[in-house]
């Protein structure tokens, strides 16, 4: 076998190269510049006990902006490559879900939002955030479609809630390049005393949209996926 | 806290890490060379489970969270959702080599 | 005792190997796809391997790591905001993979990357 023997001589070389890169690795003393800068400003500046969410939210808000984008259209696409779909004659009616399934699916989604709603608007405090919550959410939805099969997924709720949180994302950042130091500065409301909830300005509110448009991106992707043999 | 405790503890910080490492490796060494497909799926899941919890260790809770929420639960279920539509149709064992 | 650091990234790069032996080798596109997956959760863990620093902690600020002690107290933020994108786009390619794979399984009735040889050379 010629082709295995290549991929075994492609590993071998890709090894000593990482097996080098591990040699002479020696972990960080200091922070670096950059993360020196983050460490220092974050607090005063921003008013964020999370540094990981300042980031993501407010020094790097237009990448996050981007990485919404780039899952919007990757929901998108998997929408339009799996809505041309076997043809309807095809299509078997599903099999309804359990009984435990169904009862406890309703005792546990609304739990599963209020955690996902908790994790997305204490991201500047404690670890979580937009896209954490967002994902929770997404599990959410998750169960609901494991549960209730036969129910029709309102596409068309999902896609008004993420172009909604979408837009109003962009008209904040336009707004902070006009009354604030520049596009998505989180100090267009006050930034309040570090710790409390209500504090970092613009962040939480920010950290919400994300939660929406991740979560509603998520749950697209699923049902998309989920809709292929039982619709 | 004493010197002593302090080396303990790292000690045993290290031996977790240590054990997690080795989990995770026979797992995605599991999710390879398995031949049926959905003990694949559950062990690339579990190896991103595992990768949460050294996340955990590494200091970086934010990205443990994110792991465990989409890596081990959501891409689990993306492909079991492809591998039920799948298993219909599949007249001939695909996996054999 | 190795240190964590040592031990996470050694970890990420098998992880990153066992990910390309998977990908190359396996015949089954599901298989293929799973085996993507592995390689990308081991360069996250190589990521954040190489900002962690022993004997500080995590990048929030709470009683018990003051603002104004921060710079000494935390470790880097930088790779761990870096990998929180990289896993969320993550999830959205192996969606895109997945419903390809399943088209392509629609059209073609296989999944078995030796039969589908229209752009074999």
């Amino acid at each position: 076998m010629i082709r295995r023997a290549l991929v075994l001589v492609l590993l071998a070389v890709l090894g000593a190269l990482f097996a080098a890169l591990w040699l002479g690795f020696t972990p960080a003393e200091e922070l670096g510049l950059t993360g020196r800068y983050y460490a220092e400003h974050t607090a005063p500046d921003l008013g964020a006990a999370n540094l990981v969410t300042a980031i993501i939210v407010t020094y790097r808000g237009l990448d996050t902006l981007g990485e919404v984008t780039v899952l919007f259209l990757s929901a998108a696409i998997v929408g339009l490559v799996l809505a041309g779909g076997r043809p309807a004659a095809r299509r078997k009616p599903p099999v309804p879900a359990g009984e435990l399934l169904a009862t406890g699916s309703r005792l546990l989604v609304p739990l599963i939002l209020l955690l996902g709603a908790y994790v997305i608007v204490n991201g500047h405090l404690t670890p979580g955030g937009g896209f954490q919550g967002g994902a929770i959410l997404a599990s959410g939805t998750l169960l609901l479609l494991l549960a209730e099969p036969l129910k029709r997924f309102s596409h068309g709720l999902i896609t008004r809630i993420e172009s909604l949180s979408g837009a109003t994302f962009v008209a904040l950042g336009l707004l902070g390049l006009v009354f604030a130091g520049g596009f998505l500065d989180n100090r267009l409301l006050p930034v309040g005393t570090l710790g409390e909830l209500f504090s970092a300005g613009l962040m939480p509110v920010i950290s919400v949209l994300i939660g929406l448009k991740v979560g509603a991106e998520f749950s697209s992707m699923l049902a998309s996926l989920s809709e292929t043999e039982d619709s | 806290m004493s010197s002593l405790g302090m080396d303990l503890a790292s000690n045993l910080t290290s031996g977790l890490a240590l054990l997690l490492g080795l989990a995770m490796v026979l797992a995605a060494l599991v999710a390879i060379l398995v031949r049926s497909t959905p003990i694949a799926i559950l062990s690339a899941g579990l190896v991103s489970l595992f990768a949460s919890v050294l996340f955990l260790i590494l200091a970086a809770p934010d990205v443990a969270m994110t792991e465990a929420a989409i890596g081990s639960g959501l891409t689990t279920f993306l492909f079991f959702f492809v591998l039920a539509r799948v298993r219909g149709g599949e007249s001939e064992a695909s996996d054999d080599d | 005792m190795p240190e964590v650091a040592h031990i996470a990234l050694a970890t990420g790069f098998a992880l990153v190997l066992i990910g390309f032996y998977g990908a190359l080798t396996q015949r089954n596109l599901l298989r293929i796809i799973v085996a993507f997956t592995l390689a990308t959760t081991g360069v996250n863990v190589v990521i954040v391997a190489i900002g962690h620093m022993s004997g500080r902690t995590a990048p929030i600020l709470d009683a018990a790591v003051p603002a104004a002690e921060a710079v000494s107290r935390v470790i880097d933020p930088l790779p761990q905001a870096l990998v929180l994108t990289a896993i969320v786009i993550g999830v959205g390619i192996t969606a895109l993979m997945l419903a390809y794979a399943y088209r392509l399984f629609e059209t073609r009735g296989t999944l078995d990357i030796a039969r589908l040889t229209e752009l074999k050379w």
